[in-house]
């Protein structure tokens, strides 16, 4: 049985999350009950997997952003780069990252530069093959995976039933220092939760360069979690990984 | 030790603005880059289409409202594109038009793929990216921006819409048509598969 040709765009639309909360129903009583029309969605979503989990999405060469880099139009006049650069110091990690993301710094201090670094670290693992080392969404497998790895134990909840399943972990390096970074995804969002060990301080919360980030302390680990999903998402991101992780 | 005055904003009249591109625009490189290998899929082009952009998108940037720097800046890049296809290959016509087109005439249209692969092409850990790479590039460019700008990009219908310039069901059907070719491509046959029927329209 084919797919129903009046389904088509609709199909596209649950893949793609841009229904509203009734068409979404209607097309999924429908995908239960039409054998050609789940396959056909299996089909949208195993292409999917192909056009997102390769190497298909290009990147500018190093090359190319050392042009724009390098244009006179973008050169903050001050020409204050070099010193940022050095007071940023080995710190930095990237050059590339580190050289398009500088200029940004308005106000001083160490949460300016860590809060750079944490949307930075977040936007590379982006890229294709960067997001986690340990992929999988069981929690018995990514807390063990640390183990030896880094000098601390990150709890890993699952919090697949409340809309946050797990989608694995990796090691990663913020202000020089090694982090260990959960991932879980909110719908077809990624939430990296970096935890790294420091002294208590203040929860805070912001939003830079369009990402919501949330930070906490607890039992000496300090936690940033980042997402492009809706601050008050990661609020509850936050709520939920503290309940369940205590 | 850096003097304070290093981080004051607007201490020189337009560093404020320079700082703003750098924050809102600049991390959209590689998306601006992705788009264009896939638009003009040629390397040396796409490297002079991302420059050309950013010159533009920064001339323009104070004029810049939106809520998506990407979906804007990627505006740019399309049009850039076009701009740069234009007068590389004379008055050729980039427009085709989809209802101008069946999916056989499409497949017809054969491989597009770049002749010369780029470095990043040849230090690729996956040996089906090529493959993947080339059935997008294969594909007609209607249906190949929207399929980049919705699946690598991850833009929104509207915003999709915004950048291509339709409507956003338009938007809709193309990403199916564009799909649906892929999927013949790339994936094995569809045990219900029975493409007469889905693509008449």
């Amino acid at each position: 049985m084919p797919a129903c040709a009046d389904q088509e765009l609709l199909l596209g639309g649950l893949l793609d999350n841009e229904l509203d909360a009734a068409n979404v129903a209607l097309v999924e009583a429908h995908v239960a009950r039409c054998d050609g029309c789940r396959e056909e969605l299996e089909r949208m979503q195993a292409l999917r997997n192909l056009l997102r989990a390769n190497d298909v999405r290009h990147r500018a060469p190093e090359s190319l952003a050392r042009r724009i880099g390098a244009m006179p139009e973008l050169r903050a006049k001050g020409a204050n780069d070099n010193r940022i650069l050095r007071w940023l110091g080995p710190g930095a990690v990237g050059a590339l990252a580190a050289s398009l993301t500088v200029a940004t710094l308005i106000q001083p201090g160490a949460n300016a530069v860590l809060d750079q670094e944490i949307v930075s670290s977040h936007v590379r693992s982006l890229q294709p093959g960067h997001l986690t080392d340990v992929e999988t969404t069981n929690q018995h497998i990514v807390k063990p995976w640390f183990n030896g790895k880094i000098d601390f134990s990150p709890p890993v909840p699952e919090l697949a039933d409340q809309g946050f399943p797990l989608a694995g972990g990796r090691l990663d390096s913020i202000n020089g220092k090694t982090v260990a970074a959960i991932v879980y995804h909110r719908r077809l969002h990624t939430v990296n939760l970096y935890v790294w060990p420091a002294r208590d301080s203040a929860e805070r919360s912001f939003v830079k360069d369009g990402f919501a980030v949330k930070e906490w302390s607890r039992n000496g680990l300090r936690y940033a979690a980042i997402s492009d999903i809706a601050p008050a998402e990661l609020q509850q991101f936050h709520k939920l990984f503290e309940a369940k992780s205590s | 030790m850096i003097a304070p005055s290093v981080f004051t904003p607007k201490r020189v009249a337009g560093d404020g603005q320079v700082q703003q591109f750098h924050a809102l625009i600049l991390p959209h490189l590689d998306a601006a880059y992705n788009l264009a290998r896939y638009l003009t899929r040629d390397p040396d082009l796409s490297d002079d289409v991302v420059q050309d952009a950013m010159v533009r998108a920064f001339r323009a940037f104070a004029q810049f409202r939106g809520d998506s720097p990407r979906a804007w800046l990627l505006a740019i890049v399309r049009n850039c594109c076009r701009t740069a296809q234009a007068s590389a290959r004379g008055a050729m016509s980039l427009v085709v038009h989809e209802s101008s087109l069946s999916e056989k005439a499409v497949s017809q249209l054969g491989n597009h793929a770049d002749p010369s692969p780029s470095p990043e092409d040849m230090v690729m850990r996956e040996a089906d990216a090529r493959g993947v790479r080339a059935a997008i590039e294969a594909i007609p460019e209607p249906f190949r921006e929207a399929i980049v700008l919705r699946e690598l990009e991850e833009l929104s219908y509207v915003e999709i819409a915004e950048v291509t310039g339709v409507p956003i069901g338009t938007v809709m059907s193309r990403l199916a048509r564009g799909r649906a070719m892929l999927a013949n491509e790339l994936l094995a046959p569809a045990k219900a598969a029975d493409e007469q029927t889905r693509s008449s329209k």
